[in-house]
């Protein structure tokens, strides 16, 4: 019998060459006459370790990593298809401490199944919640849905159950459901994981989704940074319409559903929903006034859902294991699990699933094992760009969307940057201002003009140029930006500015007592 | 440079494809791009006509995303992160590394029409910071000795 052997095709993982990993052990193996049979599997999220390749035993799947083109011939020499000691043994996979201490609940299969294999999806689960939703009323779906405390997971932590029920009680023939696939923040790359190593459960979310609302067409608009992803997802596209999952009259129910994958182009501010949906519209991605919220006049003017790929990949296990099972994880208003993204300047960077309540300070060092310089973590970047960058005082906060609001910060997306030591904060300060005036979509002043005001004003502290009427203009301008621009580039882009300002005054050239609020 | 009739063929058999497709200028500009390597802006004329909206709105609409381009690039791309994760791991050494190697800033290609260098704003590559892209496979972890052999053989190919 063949050895079983996983190799991810995760892209992150062929960014560490993975392919060439895989290439040279099955050049291996036909050189020594071995049999066996190589499944490409997702990434268990363990980058740190990638290529991380796991091999099939009587006592369960072992890993070993990371391994380069150059410990094939010695993994071969010790026969590791046999799960025998090697320098890059791991041990059993599921006994690895990091994935150990997580509560994987979206991301239950990733990294385990071949993430185009439709038998691989249905062994593990895949279709179940679908299969109970398809005996449910609409309202009674919606009812699941908000009863487990889902929030949209793309930033913003609207409840998904709201959201789903406006659009439910939108009179109108044609609705749409349009997945958030433009995940530009830096620090994240969850969506990416799960479009790439388990599409079918964000397939299955998305029929969920209209059969919830009465929508029979759904688009993805997938950022055009993510070339492995789009590949993917049309491939399991494509499996989901021949086994009868997408299409008309959905296994036998008289539910029918069409999905499409659209390529972005580029444009960060089209992760703005209302900007998202021009975009698909074939135009410019300009953001638009709300109200009407895309609920009630949406996509071409129909009630529309947009949710993140998040939100909906975790639709399925609500449906298939209850509210209850999914509440029962988190604190206070923030209920069930979080993909958190470890990023930056850290030893063991990779994805982490946890119930919400898990700190700053366990997530940079029981899991991320300090900064991966060796020197100390000065700064870290929550959420994305329009974050706050919150000091080392602020990391035992525990990640809950409240207590981060409580703060001034967000947990936004669950992404985390980590800076160390040598990082300029005021540098960051103005990269966060060039940043917005790249991308802004130029439609309200306060963000068009405010983002290159911005960059200017802090030049100007920096040279010690008048910096006590800098820092107040600074400040009136994050004023401004905040309360004044349509949407969050604008709103937000003062958050890691005013954070950068507060907590790291003296990378301003300024006296600590100069800046307080 | 003109258009040779091919191309002009080309882009007329995309705008024929996406016709009657709603929001069809995204799928178009991809489709035209990915064959030609760039939308040239003798498009813009004979898809405002067949799609009934102004050559403005056309050139409003190219000129926004960043992906799209109206020159034709190098024969290879090389793109850049410059967003905070890969600034954490050092990013900026290696945009300082590569604009002197290449003897170009951002939005420029090389004299021997090898390389374009673009920057890029996150890969989704962050747990393997610095990352750069070079056409559509994304590199992790990359220092100086990974840059130049990325060069070496974009300049060969």
């Amino acid at each position: 019998m063949a050895y079983k052997i996983f190799i991810p095709r995760d892209s992150s993982a062929i960014s560490l060459g993975a392919d060439k990993v895989y290439q040279e052990i099955l050049n291996e193996a036909k050189n020594r006459n071995i049999d066996i049979n190589i499944v490409r599997n997702g990434s268990r999220g363990l980058f740190w370790l990638e290529p991380m390749i796991e091999v099939e035993t009587p006592k369960g799947r072992v890993a070993y990593g990371p391994v380069t083109i150059s410990d094939v011939a010695s993994l071969f020499e010790i026969e590791f298809f046999l799960g025998n000691k090697h320098p890059l043994f791991l041990g059993i996979t599921e006994d690895i401490k990091w994935l150990k201490n997580q509560e994987r609940l979206t991301y239950a299969r990733v990294g385990i199944t071949d993430p185009v294999s439709i038998l691989d999806y249905e062994k593990w689960d895949g279709f179940k919640g679908l299969k109970n939703s398809l005996k449910l009323s609409q309202e009674n779906i919606i009812k699941e849905i908000a009863d487990s405390g889902l929030r949209g997971r793309g930033g913003a932590a609207f409840p998904t159950g709201i959201k789903w029920k406006t659009v439910l009680d939108a009179p109108s023939e044609k609705k749409y459901i349009v997945c958030n696939a433009d995940e530009g923040d830096s620090g994240t790359f969850s969506d990416r994981m799960i479009m790439e190593n388990d599409p079918f459960v964000l397939i299955e979310g998305m029929i969920i989704a209209g059969l919830a609302v009465g929508a029979d067409q759904g688009y993805i608009y997938l950022r055009s940074e993510y070339p492995h992803a789009l590949k993917i997802l049309n491939e399991a596209i494509d499996i989901a319409v021949d086994k009868g999952y997408l299409g008309k009259n959905i296994l036998g129910s008289d539910f029918s559903f069409t999905l499409e994958v659209t390529r972005a182009a580029g444009a960060y501010i089209c992760g703005e929903e209302t900007s998202l949906l021009e975009s698909l519209e074939g135009k410019r991605g300009m953001v638009r006034y709300k109200p009407p919220l895309p609920a009630i006049e949406g996509l071409y003017g129909k009630p529309t859902v947009v949710n993140n790929v998040i939100s909906l990949a975790t639709v399925p296990i609500i449906m298939d294991k209850g509210a209850s099972f999914y509440a029962n994880y988190g604190m206070g208003r923030s209920k069930g699990t979080l993909p958190i993204q470890l990023a930056g300047n850290l030893k063991q960077t990779g994805l982490i699933e946890k119930a919400f309540g898990i700190s700053l300070r366990e997530l940079l060092y029981d899991f991320g094992g300090g900064s991966a310089t060796g020197r100390p973590i000065k700064a870290v970047q929550v959420g994305g760009p329009l974050g706050a960058f919150l000091p080392e005082e602020q990391f035992d906060t525990p990640l809950d969307y409240e207590k981060f609001t409580e703060i001034k910060a967000v947990v936004g997306h669950g992404g985390i940057v980590a800076f160390d030591d040598t990082v300029d904060m005021s540098k960051m300060a103005r990269y966060s201002f060039e940043f917005c005036a790249i991308e802004s979509c130029g439609k309200c002043t306060p963000c068009r003009i405010g983002s290159t005001r911005g960059m200017e004003v802090i030049d100007k502290i920096k040279e010690g140029t008048d910096q006590e009427k800098n820092v107040s203009l600074l400040r009136d301008l994050g004023d401004t930006m905040v309360n004044g621009s349509l949407c969050a580039m604008g709103g937000m882009t003062p958050f890691p500015v005013i954070s950068a300002l507060n907590y790291f005054p003296e990378d301003f050239g300024l006296e600590k007592t100069e800046t307080s609020a | 440079m003109a258009l040779s009739s091919l191309q002009l063929e080309k882009i007329s058999v995309h705008i024929q494809k996406y016709q009657d497709k709603p929001g069809a200028l995204l799928p178009l500009m991809h489709a035209i791009q990915d064959d030609l390597g760039f939308v040239p802006e003798e498009s813009f004329k004979p898809i405002s006509k067949a799609y009934n909206l102004s050559v403005a709105e056309i050139h409003g609409f190219v000129t926004f995303y960043h992906h799209f381009r109206t020159h034709l690039p190098g024969k290879n791309i090389l793109q850049i992160c410059r967003a905070e994760s890969c600034q954490a791991m050092g990013s900026e050494n290696l945009e300082n590394y590569c604009q002197e190697k290449l003897g170009i800033d951002y939005h420029q290609t090389t004299k021997d029409n090898s390389i374009t260098l673009e920057p890029v704003y996150c890969l989704g590559n962050c747990a393997c910071s610095p990352a750069v892209m070079i056409n559509e496979e994304v590199v992790g972890r990359v220092n100086e000795t990974k840059i130049d052999q990325i060069i070496k053989e974009a300049r060969e190919s």
